[in-house]
């Protein structure tokens, strides 16, 4: 199960990476996608909607079961990834690249002091077994 | 692996998408082990059988097979069920998990005290479902009988794995296939020849699926004691006017009366997936609820059912689903959603 190194993480296995042009792009793990499934459905905030770090930012539907997007990070969202609502199923395939979700131009950077580092976010993974 | 019915049983063994597909256009596999298999022998087998189906027991020839439902005095579905005539004497009944002891139970409350014996076989005989086009064939190669042969709803009895097994070509996918019951010690050598022929394990996710592509209603979601036959849309596997039939009066009113709701097919014309539960609104009011609801890879739509007032039951209809708190558009479509092309 790959972590990388350069995210930072939510419990409720979101990833979030700071880009150079200031914007955070925000997206789920790569244990979420393979617990889920099949991913069949992504519902995700239209450009302008104002978030709140830990939100909910969507839904994500796979065959079984529903399951909420929370935001790891607070702001404006600034884009969804269009590919992802017209094809789901580029979450299971790659999860931290195309299958990215939302970018958003963040309220305060210093939230991500709130969220896990990957070694961190493994030890959940762990735990959770 | 799920909890299900007092088994444990698994969603999926790899992507519920590939195991579905793999169904619709080629071979894949269930073990159903888990629902329940009840023979009934004796000189009193048919007419005891005839008091508790929803179908002409004694009709029924030996060697064939027919799909109905058990009710309550009231009209109200207990189970669906499909019964096998092995013999002159002797009938095999395979119920739901969930349900086998609650139809075990009301069996025996109907007592078999006119020369019929019930035995519960479940633990004895294991039950794989082959079910795609290339099952028969596959089928085949393994057994030595020309199972092409077969006619559907008809069952026979076959050598298997060095053994004896019942193969009956019925299913719960839509496809063409065959439900193999053969003893449990045979079970896992079966599985593992059907591996290696080329079939794909597939789970219930699924089996729920290609059951709702087909139309075919699940018992707890679809149907159940507060729904009858007849809004069912199962009305032409009720014979309601035989002497003796526990639910006879119950089922003769509804039916010369008529059901004022029906199970409706849906697809959703908007963005969303319906789920059981959600509410089926035609405008600002609620007319009825999603009983099950799905993505339809074979179709590439979502797709649901659920029960409206016969007023909205005409194909095209427009409704909305609540899918937690957006109205989605959807629109009445005639069941089943998907049939495969008759090649036999």
């Amino acid at each position: 199960m790959s972590v990388p190194e350069n995210l930072k993480y939510y419990k409720e296995h979101d990833w979030v990476r700071l880009d150079s042009d200031g914007l955070a792009v925000v997206g789920i793990t790569e244990f979420a996608a393979e617990s889920l499934g099949d991913i069949v459905f992504i519902e995700l905030p239209e450009p302008g909607t104002e978030v709140k770090q830990f939100d909910k930012l969507g839904e994500i539907e796979s065959v079984k079961a529903v399951s909420d997007l929370y935001t790891p990070i607070g702001g404006r969202v600034v884009e969804s990834n269009q590919a992802v609502t017209d094809a789901p199923e580029t979450v299971n395939d790659s999860p931290y690249d195309d299958g990215w979700l939302v970018k958003i131009e963040p309220g305060d950077t210093s939230e991500m002091d709130n969220l896990l580092s990957a070694v961190e976010y493994e030890a959940l993974l762990a735990a959770e077994g | 692996m799920a909890p299900f019915g007092g088994w444990d049983m698994p969603i999926q063994y790899d992507s519920i998408l590939a195991e579905a597909k793999a169904v619709r256009g080629g071979a894949g596999m269930f073990d159903v082990s888990h629902m329940g298999r009840v023979e009934i022998t004796g000189p009193g087998a048919a007419a005891f059988l005839n008091r508790i189906l929803s179908s002409d027991v004694p009709k029924l020839r030996i060697g064939r097979a027919r799909y109905g439902v058990i009710c309550n005095p009231q009209g109200g579905i207990i189970d669906d069920t499909i019964v096998y005539r092995l013999d002159e004497e002797r009938y095999l009944l395979v119920p739901n998990a969930g349900n086998a002891d609650e139809v075990i139970d009301w069996l025996g409350k109907w007592a078999p005290d006119e020369g019929a014996v019930m035995d519960v076989i479940t633990d004895k005989l294991a039950m794989i479902a082959v079910q795609g086009p290339n099952a028969v064939t596959i089928l085949d190669a393994m057994t030595q009988h020309e199972l092409s042969l077969v006619k559907p709803f008809r069952i026979v009895e076959v050598p298997l794995m060095g053994g004896s097994a019942l193969l009956a070509r019925t299913g719960y996918t839509g496809e063409d296939g065959f439900e193999v019951m053969l003893p449990s010690d045979s079970a896992v050598a079966l599985w593992e020849a059907l591996t290696e022929a080329g079939v794909t394990p597939c789970g219930l996710g699924a089996r729920d699926v290609l059951r709702l592509e087909a139309g075919l209603p699940l018992h707890g979601n679809d149907i159940d004691a507060t729904t009858n036959p007849y809004e069912a849309g199962l009305g032409r596997f009720v014979d309601p006017d035989r002497e003796g039939y526990v639910a006879g009066n119950a089922l003769k009113h509804i039916r010369d009366d008529g059901p004022d709701r029906s199970l409706i097919g849906f697809v959703m014309t908007g963005r969303g997936i319906a789920r059981q539960g959600h509410r089926i609104m035609s405008g600002a009011d609620q007319i009825g609820e999603v009983t099950s609801g799905s993505v339809s890879p074979t179709l590439d739509m979502n797709i649901g059912m659920g029960y409206v007032p016969t007023g909205f039951s005409d194909t095209g209809t427009r409704l909305q689903i609540d899918v937690r708190g957006r109205m989605v558009e959807a629109s009445v479509k005639p069941l089943p959603f998907y049939s495969r092309r008759k090649s036999v």
